[in-house]
């Protein structure tokens, strides 16, 4: 059990803790280390874990009670003047309440402010609409500057928040709510920011998904393999901007089928992202964007969601056994009728 | 009106029933906003069974009074009020919280039944409430619109840009109540965001301001009686109230913001409950 960038924090720990706490605990870590951190967060630090590092250094935490808008501008302020601010809430209120602070305050002036946001897609599932946050990707996405990134388990949430030190300026992360099953063994796996990690080799199909689904796509591609001896290749998008256009581009030629899964949107999110990179590479393929077609989601508890949604195991393999019956048209087979 | 002493016993009588249900919905659901949502039952009984104008098996009738629930967390609070208001069946809340069931933790007025305004998100419902008032001037309607808030709420801003804009438009059909628990989730008010002195808060933004006893419902029906007469702008009634009132191990304690019950503690809250209300059956 290695220790990560001299941090106690160990692979063995994030076992038995959710994201947010993995983060609670790395951030407490980093803030030994770098006395420029402050944390602030909106009456929600002991839910998004923040609360560990102000536990710790409470004169360098600030809890700005239910006022995210503030908060924002708060932490503008504080990376104006050198110190090094994250900033934590649920990814509902992050990304929306108070965006314009973030887009105009944080982004605009292109300043050190890393927001961990928790809770995120429908993982606060009986919390419903209110509390969801399937919009959160294509939001961040859309505002210059800011670096947008989902981890798929707590070893990955530890990695992402010590490379976000290392970046300068803005940066997102959105992890989940409650226990993301575990997907990496080791933190040696070369995590980098924009980089995606292939999980799985294969040459039919590539299933591209991020935060939590990454583990029901490994699991997925194992049952297509063994059932239906398609050879699936699984790529974490860690990092949705700036994506990694390379990965894309290579399963692209190689598979020439690509599936995306995401707990978001359907629109601006994940599959998003890819399919811009598909469709300015002029090259043909055969793809699928799933997630959440465009509703507002029910409550219910996360795994009904997951599974009603298509996200989980189960509607993984059946969506890419859908896409698999689907082939990218040749020039010749194209009917000129719209 | 003043409360009439059957009138009371009755009140409290639903109050106590109340009560329980609401630590039984917690126990089925998995877990609810259970703090808050007991913190705010008396005064929401006062208003469901004695001053609204509403219709329960007519919940989209016109002329209905409204209320709105800005602190939408209260989800699991208002839903066992409603079906006891007959709104809709009890039963359907056994599944509370489940994928399908039309009620979770926030409520959704496209779904749950008598619901005004889908809220959750602190700070949203005071402003729609003051759209309803400025609404009825409009449609020249005599609703009363009732708005809920919670004390942390009073954080956000927004709060207090619909409270700028209601003393503004002298909105008097609009009257909100505080529920002055003290708490928010990560502890005390005063020691996460001081509100004090919220009174003169809300004095100062123009509103008929009055603080009381919010589990008195004596005091709560003069609260109301005085607001409905006043007629020179909107009105706040700050109700001092305990968070988790009612359950011993929760009253006061920030750790029951949220949170489950299993059998057994289901069953050591409801009779706390009891030990609350001696002189009720
Ligand atoms: C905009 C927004 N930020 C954060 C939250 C998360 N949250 C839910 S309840 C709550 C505390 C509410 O405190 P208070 O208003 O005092 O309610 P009560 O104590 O009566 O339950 C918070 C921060 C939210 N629902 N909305």
């Amino acid at each position: 059990m290695s220790p990560v960038g001299g941090l106690t924090w160990t692979v063995y720990d994030a076992d038995k803790m959710t994201q947010a706490e993995t983060y609670g605990l790395v951030l407490s870590e980093l803030g030994k280390m770098n006395p420029k951190i402050v944390g602030l967060s909106a009456d929600l630090a002991k839910s998004t874990k923040i609360g560990k590092f102000g536990e710790k250094f409470p004169e360098r935490f600030f809890n700005l009670g239910i006022a995210e808008q503030n908060m924002f501008g708060v932490a503008a302020g504080l990376a104006k003047v050198g110190l090094l601010p994250f900033v934590s809430t649920f990814s509902v209120f992050a990304s929306m309440r108070a965006v314009e602070f973030l887009r105009t305050d944080v982004c605009y002036q292109n300043l050190n402010v890393k927001i961990i946001a928790t809770h995120g897609g429908t993982s606060f599932g009986s919390a419903g609409t209110t509390h969801h946050s399937i919009e959160d990707l294509s939001i961040i996405r859309a505002i210059p500057n800011i670096q947008l990134i989902v981890p798929a388990d707590a070893v990955e949430t530890a990695l992402a928040v010590q490379a976000c030190v290392e970046v300068e300026g803005p940066v997102y992360i959105r992890i989940g709510r409650s226990f993301e099953p575990r997907v990496y063994q080791t933190d040696q796996y070369g995590f980098q920011i924009g980089k995606a990690v292939e999980m799985k080799s294969g040459t039919d199909v590539t299933v591209i998904a991020c935060g939590a689904v990454v583990y029901h796509a490994v699991e997925a591609a194992n049952i297509l393999e063994r059932e239906d001896g398609i050879s699936v290749r699984v790529i974490n998008m860690h990092t949705i901007k700036p994506i990694d256009r390379e990965a894309i581009l290579k399963a692209l030629m190689e598979t020439r089928r690509i599936v995306t899964f995401e707990d978001h949107n359907v629109i601006g999110g994940l599959g998003s992202a890819v399919s811009e990179v598909i469709a300015e590479s002029g090259k043909a393929c055969a793809f699928t964007k799933v997630g959440i077609p465009d509703q507002f989601t029910p409550h219910g508890y996360p795994e009904d969601l997951m599974h009603y949604y298509k996200i989980d195991t189960d509607g993984i393999v059946e969506k890419v056994r859908e896409l698999l019956g689907k082939e990218f048209e040749k020039e010749e087979d194209w009917e000129d009728e719209y | 009106m003043p409360l009439t002493e059957q009138e009371h016993k009755e009140l409290k009588t639903i109050a106590k029933k109340i009560r329980k249900d609401i630590v039984d919905v917690t126990h089925w659901s998995g877990g609810s906003h259970i703090g808050g949502s007991l913190s705010m039952v008396d005064f929401m009984v006062v208003l469901y069974w004695k001053y609204m104008r509403i219709d329960p098996k007519n919940p989209s009738w016109e002329d209905r009074d409204r209320l709105v629930l800005s602190k939408g967390h209260g989800g699991v609070g208002h839903a066992v009020i409603l079906a006891n208001r007959g709104y809709f069946d009890f039963e359907l809340l056994k599944e509370f919280n489940q994928f399908g069931s039309a009620f979770g933790m926030h409520l959704d007025s496209k779904k749950a039944t008598g619901v005004e305004a889908s809220t959750g998100s602190m700070g949203h419902g005071l402003s729609q409430a003051l759209g309803m008032a400025l609404g009825a001037r409009v449609l020249k309607k005599d609703w009363k619109i009732y708005a809920v808030l919670g004390d942390g709420e009073c954080n956000e801003g927004s709060i207090w840009e619909s409270a700028m804009a209601a003393n503004h438009y002298k909105t008097s059909n609009l009257i909100g109540f505080l529920d002055r628990n003290h708490m928010m989730i990560d502890g005390p008010t005063e020691s996460v965001m001081s509100l004090e002195p919220i009174d003169k808060k809300w004095e100062a933004f123009g509103w008929y301001t009055q603080v009381i006893n919010g589990h008195d419902m004596v005091q709560i029906c003069d609260a109301i009686d005085k607001a409905l007469t006043h007629n020179g702008g909107p009105s706040m009634i700050i109700c001092d109230t305990i968070k988790g009132k009612g359950v011993d191990f929760m009253e006061n304690n920030p750790a029951w913001h949220y949170g489950g019950l299993n059998a057994e503690q289901a069953e050591k809250a409801k009779l706390s409950i009891d030990k609350m209300y001696p002189d009720v059956p």
